[in-house]
């Protein structure tokens, strides 16, 4: 739900495209800080990958507000494990973004010292955990994008970068296994999680349009060579989905309106809580090391 | 005579609270015993080689995991130690402990 948007704001319409003069963020003392105009950055090929850095951000803090809440021992320590390795992919991004961006901005100064509207992640990303099946539906049908989001990356150009994919790709293969399975098993389980799992898939679902939107960035970023090509993503992704719905005995949701802004800096009101949580301790001693 | 191990403390009607316990063996490098490597819980499986992989096979070298349901495990109580176990070891002559094993030979 982003703030003052249309109803129907098209792809190509007014929002979707970086400013013609982006101001590079100020630096003092070490520490980053956003200018009141600075939304991203003006190379497309950054921005493609702070969206995909930013998503695993998100996502993998999300996925730790389990650790210790988690139905089962083992289940806290499986979706701990997740969350580090979607952290772990964000810092190889974020890092790679920097790198490329050249204002001296590395993982830490773009994970901690950037405000919400200069983040790029999905909304489906920052949405709250609410209840298990939740997590899983949404967890699920995140691995399924980069699932193959990552294989398509592995082909990039950029040597590091495709590096990040082919390792990201493996061990989201692991990721997409442990969500598939636990909807099957929340699917075609109890009389309750079928029906909380059914409800997960609706609510989630409004928020998979925007994975796969293709917009200015995308298209830019595809001209120098990249598999960016989101939009061609939807098909492998929906026959993954489908073929899992189909064997947890849940039904696909119907395509309807479908939720945008994420990828612009428009945000949830969710994404503010959870950067203030996320960033409280890095921002209190910035530069501090241990 | 023979128990599997009771992992619930007693409480063997944990329920809802628990699911069924399945012991974890995990091997090093190919070609090497698959070693105990402790439990799980979990309702199936796939998901107790899920369990596995995440509960002890982050850190370390492993290759390959084993699981098997506990309650399929049978196991020697301490009291037969004695009758199964003594007479081993004070018998000399029927151990191959006289001869020197040659080189390349790797022992486990």
């Amino acid at each position: 739900m982003g703030y003052g948007q249309p109803p129907d704001e098209p792809e190509t319409g007014a929002g979707s495209e970086a400013p013609a003069s982006v101001e590079p963020l100020r630096q003092s003392a070490d520490v980053v800080a956003p200018s009141a105009t600075s939304h991203g950055s003006a190379d497309p090929v950054v921005e493609f990958l702070l969206r995909l850095g930013d998503d695993r951000l998100v996502l993998g803090h999300r996925l730790s507000e389990w650790c210790g809440h988690a139905p089962i021992l083992e289940e806290d320590i499986a979706l701990a494990n997740i969350a580090l390795d979607c952290i772990g992919h964000a810092s190889l991004l974020l890092a790679r973004a920097g790198a490329l961006e050249g204002a001296g901005r590395d993982e830490d100064a773009l994970a901690y010292h950037r405000d919400a509207v200069e983040f790029r992640n999905a909304l489906l990303m920052e949405l709250p955990n609410d209840d298990f099946a939740f997590t899983i539906a949404r967890q699920f049908l995140v691995d399924a994008f980069a699932f193959h989001a990552f294989q398509a990356l592995a082909a990039a150009p950029d040597e590091d970068t495709a590096g990040i994919a082919a390792k990201a790709h493996k061990e989201t293969t692991y990721h997409l296994r442990h969500s598939a399975e636990w909807m099957l098993r929340l699917g075609d389980g109890t009389a309750e999680s079928h029906v909380r799992a059914q409800r997960a898939l609706e609510r989630a679902w409004p928020y998979t349009g925007e994975l796969f939107a293709e917009d200015a960035v995308t298209r830019a970023v595809a001209e120098r060579g990249w598999p960016a090509d989101v939009a061609a993503l939807r098909a492998p992704w929906l026959r993954t989905v489908t073929d899992v719905v189909t064997r947890a005995t849940l039904e696909l949701p119907d395509d309807g309106f479908m939720h945008h802004g994420g990828r612009q800096g428009r945000h949830t009101e969710h994404l503010g809580h959870l950067l203030a949580e996320m960033q409280i301790v890095a921002r209190s001693h910035p530069g501090a090391t241990w | 005579m023979t128990e599997p191990r009771d992992e619930t403390n007693g409480l063997a009607d944990a329920g809802d609270s628990q699911w069924p316990l399945w012991e974890v063996f995990t091997q090093e490098r190919t070609g090497a015993p698959h070693e105990h490597a402790g439990s799980v819980h979990a309702t199936d499986a796939e998901q107790a080689i899920q369990n596995a992989r995440d509960v002890y096979a982050r850190r370390g070298k492993v290759v390959s995991i084993w699981v098997v349901p506990s309650i399929d495990i049978t196991a020697t109580s301490p009291g037969d130690a004695g009758p199964f176990f003594d007479p081993g070891s004070d018998k000399a002559y029927r151990h191959p402990q006289f001869y020197r094993t040659p080189h390349g030979v790797r022992v486990y």
